[in-house]
C-alpha cells in the first residue's frame, strides 16, 4: 500500500485540476500497426487512454510496449527503416498527420526513459534545457519554473542547495527524478514512461511509484512497465499486450482480478512471462 | 508555428546544410590531387622511368629504376625488423594484458605513435649512420621500421584478443606449453587481421621521405648494397621537384603516381589477404 | 615443472621484445639529448629565444623555427577544425546510411596520401593559386609560398585524421542522450548540439591529435613555406619551422655544433608534439569513459537523508 506524502508545497506546485467532465480519451489509437523494415511489430492496436488517468502497459518483454508509447511522441521517427501505418489522435488531432510539427509535439508529449539520461551538465541547466530551447531566457522565470518542476518531481529538497552541481552527481533515484522533473519543466499534458523504475533498487522505485500517483492529478500518464505488481499499484487502467497485439484491456482491477481473456489471465497469475 | 520554432528549424537546415559544405570542401583538394597526380604523372610514366637510371644534372631522360628498386628494398628492411618486433610484443601484451609492465609498453608505443617522422629519422641517424660515418640502406629500413613497429603492435595485441579464450584453454588442456599454444593455435587465428596491420603499416612507411633524407640519403647509380647510401622513390620525388628542370618535374610526378599507386597495391592488398585468408580459415 | 619453466620462458622472451620497444623510445629520448650536447652546453635557454641562424659565424637561435611551426600549425587547426567537425557530424549524424562507407573511405584516401604527394601538388598547384591570390589582393610580397599556403596545406593534411578520430567519439555517444533531447521537443541540430556536448572533451582531443600531426609535419610543409628563417605575422612572407630546417640543413651541416643545433632542434619537437598527443589521448579517454559509465549509480554525497 503506497502511503501518501504529498509535501504542502508539492500540492501548491501542481497545476490545477481541472473540473471538466470531459469523457473524450486524451489519446485514441485507431487499428495501428507498426514496421520495423518489413517486420510488422504492433498489429491493429486500438485503444483509448483516458485524460488525467495512468494507463499501464503491461506483456512479457519484446512484445511492442515500447514500440507503441514511442509512436505516441513519434520518437520512432529518428530510427531508420521505422514507420506506422493508422491513427493516433491526441485531443481529435492525428499525430502523424501533415500540419503535426514533430517538435512541438514531443514538447506536449513528454517522455522518460527507462535508464536514466541526463546530460552531463548542472541540474540547474538539465531542467532549464527544454525551456532555453524554446526561447526563454529570463533567469527569474527559469529559476521560477525550475523550483516548480523539480518540488512536483519530489527532488527539489535534497538538491536545492547544489543546483549548479552536476547532475551525474546523483544517484541513480535521484538522477530518474530529474529525468522527471525535465520533462515537466515544458509544461506536457501527456507523460509516457517506459519502465522508469526498472534500472532502480525498491525505495527509490517506491518513491517514483509515489510520484506517479501524485502527477497523475495533472498529467496523463502511460507507463509501460514488466513488473505487474506495480502496475496493479499505480495504474487506473491497465492494457496487457502480447506479441505486438493488445488482447485485453480495461480497469486495472477488472484486468488483475477477472480478466477475460485466457492469455490475459495466464500472464497475470504468472504462468507465463 | 510559432516564431521562436520557425527560427529553430532554419538554424537547424542551415547547419546542416553547412556540415555537407564542409565534405564537399574537404573532397575538393582530394579530388584536385589524384586528378594531377593521374594526369601528370600518367602522362610522363614511360618504360624508361621503370628501367633507366636518372641522367646527369641537366639532362633530359632518363628514369627512376634505382629509386624503384630502391623503396622495395628498404621497405623489406623496414618489416624484416617491424614484423617480429611489432608481432612479439603484441603477443606479450594480449597474453599478459593486465601488467604494469604491459601498461608502460602500450603507453611507449603510443609515444612512439606520436613521434614525428624526421625525429625517428635523426635517432636512426644516431645510432646507424653516426657510429660508421656512413649513410646506409639498412639506416633507412630500420628508420622505417620504427615507425611502423607501433602500429603492428597495436593491430596485433588487439586481433589477438578477439581470439577466443576457448581456443588457448583446449590447446593447454592438450598438453600444449604456453608459447606453442599461442603460436600454433591462437596467431594463426588471428593471422589475417595481423597481416592486414603489417600491409597497413608498410603503405604508411611507404610514402616517407624525411627519415630517409639522412639514413638512406640517396643514390644516384644502381645499387642494392645494404651498406651503401641507397635511391628511393619519396627522396628522388622530393629533390626533382625542389628542382629547377621541367623534365625532372615530369619524372617527380610520375614518380607521385607511382608511389600513390604503389600504397593503393598495398591497402587493396591488405583487403584481399584478410578475405582470402578467411576463407581458408572457415574450410 | 616444465610448464611453468615453459611458461615463464615464453613470457620473458616475449617480454623481451616488449622491453625493446620501451627502450626504443628511451633511446629516441636519449639519442636526442646526447647528439646536442654541443649546442645544449654553448647556448643553454638563449637557445629558445634568440631569432638569429646563422651557420657561418656558428651562432643559433631556434625561435623562427618554433614561431613558424606553431603559427602555421594553429593556423591550419583555426581552417580544419570546423571542416573536421561539419564532416564528422555529417558521416555520424546527417547523412544517409548509404553514403556513409563511401563518404569514410574517401576521407580515409585522404589520409593514405604520403606527404611528398602533398607537397609536389601544393608546389605545382597550391602556390600558383595562392600566388594568384595574393596578387588580387595586393599583396607584398605575393609569392606564393609563405605561411598562407602551408597553413592550407596543413589544414588539407589534418582533416581526415582529426574527422575519423571525431567520428568515432560522436559514435560512442549513448544514443540516449540525443533521445532525451528529442523527447524534450529539439530539432535535429539541437540534439547534435548535445551529443558534441557529450564528447566535446573528446573532440576536443581529437584536435588536438591533429595539432600534433600538424607540428611534425616535414615535407609539404618544407616544399611551400619558402624556407626563410624570419619572423612575421604577415601570411604572405616565406617562414620556416622546426621539421623544415631539420630537413633541409641535417646533411648540409658542415660542423658539429651546426648539427648539434639541428638536433636540438629536433629535441624540442619530440617534447613538444609527444606532449600534445599525450594530453589528448587523455582527453579523448576521458570522454569514452564517461560513455561507458554515464548510467552507473556513482557514490551519492548524500548530505540529507532523503525522506
Amino acid at each position: 500500500m503506497i502511503t501518501l506524502v504529498l509535501e504542502p508545497e508539492q500540492k501548491a506546485a501542481m497545476p490545477p485540476v481541472a473540473t471538466q467532465a470531459n469523457d473524450d480519451p486524451k489519446i485514441s489509437v485507431r487499428d495501428f500497426d507498426f514496421f520495423y523494415g518489413s517486420a510488422k511489430v504492433l498489429h491493429g492496436i486500438s485503444l483509448d487512454i483516458q485524460a488525467r488517468k495512468v494507463t499501464a502497459l503491461i506483456g512479457p518483454s519484446g512484445c511492442g510496449k515500447s514500440t507503441f508509447i514511442r509512436s505516441i511522441n513519434r520518437m520512432n521517427d529518428i530510427i531508420p527503416d521505422a514507420r506506422g501505418k493508422g491513427t493516433i489522435l491526441i485531443d481529435g488531432k492525428d499525430v502523424y498527420g501533415g500540419d503535426t510539427d514533430v517538435v512541438e509535439l514531443r514538447r506536449r508529449v513528454g517522455m522518460v526513459f527507462q535508464k536514466s539520461n541526463p546530460f552531463p551538465k548542472s541540474i540547474y541547466d538539465n531542467v532549464a534545457y527544454g525551456l532555453r530551447i524554446g526561447g526563454l531566457r529570463n533567469k527569474r522565470q527559469l529559476d521560477e519554473i525550475i523550483e516548480r518542476s523539480l518540488t512536483r518531481a519530489a527532488l527539489w529538497h535534497e538538491v536545492k542547495d547544489r543546483l549548479h552541481a552536476s547532475a551525474l552527481a546523483l544517484s541513480g533515484g535521484q538522477q530518474q527524478r530529474l529525468c522527471i522533473a525535465r520533462a515537466l519543466a515544458v509544461d506536457p499534458e501527456i507523460l509516457l514512461m517506459d519502465e522508469p523504475a526498472s534500472a532502480l533498487d525498491p525505495i527509490a522505485t517506491s518513491k517514483i511509484e509515489e510520484l506517479i500517483y501524485e502527477l497523475k492529478e495533472s498529467y496523463t500518464i502511460v507507463i509501460v512497465t514488466h513488473n505487474m505488481q506495480q502496475a496493479a499499484r499505480v495504474s487506473d487502467r491497465t492494457a496487457f499486450f502480447m506479441l505486438g497485439r493488445l488482447v485485453e484491456e480495461g480497469d486495472k482491477n477488472a484486468i488483475f482480478t477477472n480478466p477475460k481473456e485466457k492469455m490475459t489471465e495466464d500472464y497475470v497469475t504468472g504462468r507465463f512471462g | 508555428m510559432t516564431a521562436n520554432l520557425r527560427r529553430r528549424k532554419i538554424y537547424s537546415g542551415l547547419f546542416e546544410t553547412l556540415c555537407a559544405l564542409a565534405v564537399i570542401v574537404a573532397l575538393i583538394p582530394l579530388a584536385m590531387i589524384l586528378f594531377y597526380v593521374i594526369k601528370e604523372g600518367f602522362g610522363a610514366l614511360n618504360l624508361d622511368f621503370f628501367t633507366h637510371m636518372p641522367k646527369p644534372v641537366g639532362e633530359i631522360g632518363g628514369g627512376m629504376a634505382n629509386a624503384i628498386v630502391g623503396t622495395l628494398i628498404l621497405i623489406a628492411i623496414a618489416a624484416a625488423f617491424a614484423v617480429p618486433v611489432g608481432c612479439i610484443c603484441g603477443i606479450h601484451l594480449s597474453e599478459y594484458p593486465g601488467t604494469k609492465f604491459s601498461s608502460i609498453v602500450r603507453f611507449a608505443a603510443d609515444v612512439l605513435n606520436g613521434v614525428p617522422s624526421i625525429v625517428v629519422g635523426i635517432f636512426a641517424y644516431g645510432i646507424l649512420v653516426l657510429p660508421v660515418k656512413r649513410f646506409s640502406a639498412i639506416a633507412g629500413g630500420v628508420a622505417l621500421g620504427l615507425l611502423m613497429i607501433p602500429i603492428v603492435v597495436r593491430t596485433t595485441e588487439e586481433l589477438l584478443r578477439l581470439v577466443p579464450g576457448g581456443l588457448r584453454e583446449g590447446a593447454l588442456a592438450l598438453g600444449a606449453t604456453r608459447g606453442r599454444a599461442v603460436f600454433s593455435v591462437i596467431v594463426p587465428a588471428a593471422l589475417p587481421g595481423i597481416l592486414t596491420g603489417i600491409l597497413v603499416a608498410l603503405a604508411r612507411v611507404a610514402g616517407e621521405t624525411a627519415p630517409l633524407l639522412f639514413t638512406a640519403f640517396n643514390n644516384r647509380f644502381w645499387s642494392t648494397s645494404l651498406t651503401q647510401p641507397i635511391a628511393s622513390l619519396t627522396v628522388q620525388v622530393f629533390t626533382y621537384a625542389i628542382s629547377p628542370y621541367d623534365d625532372w618535374h615530369r619524372q617527380a610526378w610520375a614518380g607521385a603516381f607511382l608511389l600513390v599507386m604503389m600504397i593503393l597495391a598495398l591497402s587493396i592488398l591488405a583487403r584481399l589477404a584478410v578475405r582470402r585468408l578467411e576463407r581458408m580459415n572457415r574450410s | 615443472m616444465k610448464r611453468s619453466s615453459d611458461d615463464r620462458s615464453f613470457r620473458i622472451g616475449t617480454g623481451a621484445f616488449a622491453a625493446l620497444v620501451l627502450l626504443i623510445v628511451a633511446g629516441i629520448a636519449f639519442e636526442l639529448t646526447r647528439q646536442s650536447t654541443l649546442s645544449i652546453t654553448k647556448f643553454g635557454l638563449k637557445f629558445w629565444t634568440t631569432k638569429v641562424w646563422d651557420p657561418v659565424s656558428g651562432d643559433f637561435g631556434a625561435l623562427p623555427f618554433i614561431w613558424g611551426t606553431l603559427y602555421s600549425s594553429v593556423l591550419a587547426l583555426l581552417v580544419a577544425t570546423p571542416i573536421t567537425l561539419g564532416i564528422a557530424i555529417f558521416i555520424s549524424e546527417l547523412s544517409p546510411r548509404m553514403l556513409r562507407q563511401p563518404l569514410a573511405y574517401l576521407t580515409e584516401l585522404l589520409a593514405a596520401i604520403p606527404s611528398i604527394v602533398y607537397g609536389l601538388w601544393g608546389i605545382f598547384v597550391l602556390v600558383p593559386i595562392v600566388r594568384k591570390v595574393e596578387i588580387a589582393m595586393g599583396a607584398k610580397p605575393a609569392l606564393g609560398v609563405g605561411m598562407l599556403a602551408a597553413a592550407l596545406i596543413l589544414a588539407v593534411m589534418v582533416i581526415p585524421f582529426t574527422s575519423s578520430v571525431a567520428r568515432e567519439i560522436l559514435k560512442n555517444v549513448p544514443s540516449t542522450q540525443r533521445e532525451a533531447a528529442y523527447a524534450l521537443g529539439a530539432t535535429r541540430w539541437e540534439a547534435i548540439k548535445v551529443a558534441i556536448g557529450f564528447g566535446r572533451t573528446g573532440i576536443i582531443g581529437a584536435v588536438m591529435l591533429g595539432f600534433g600531426r600538424a607540428l611534425g609535419e616535414t615535407m609539404a610543409v618544407t616544399m611551400v613555406i619558402g624556407n626563410s628563417p624570419q619572423i612575421s605575422t604577415s601570411l604572405f612572407k616565406p617562414q620556416y619551422t622546426m621539421a623544415a630546417v631539420i630537413a633541409n640543413e641535417f646533411t648540409e651541416a658542415a660542423d658539429e655544433l651546426y648539427l648539434h643545433a639541428l638536433i636540438e632542434i629536433g629535441l624540442l619537437l619530440f617534447i613538444i608534439t609527444v606532449g600534445v598527443n599525450l594530453l589528448s589521448r587523455l582527453l579523448i579517454w576521458s570522454t569514452k569513459r564517461r560513455a561507458a559509465t554515464i548510467v552507473v549509480m556513482p557514490v551519492v554525497v548524500a548530505e540529507e537523508v532523503p525522506v
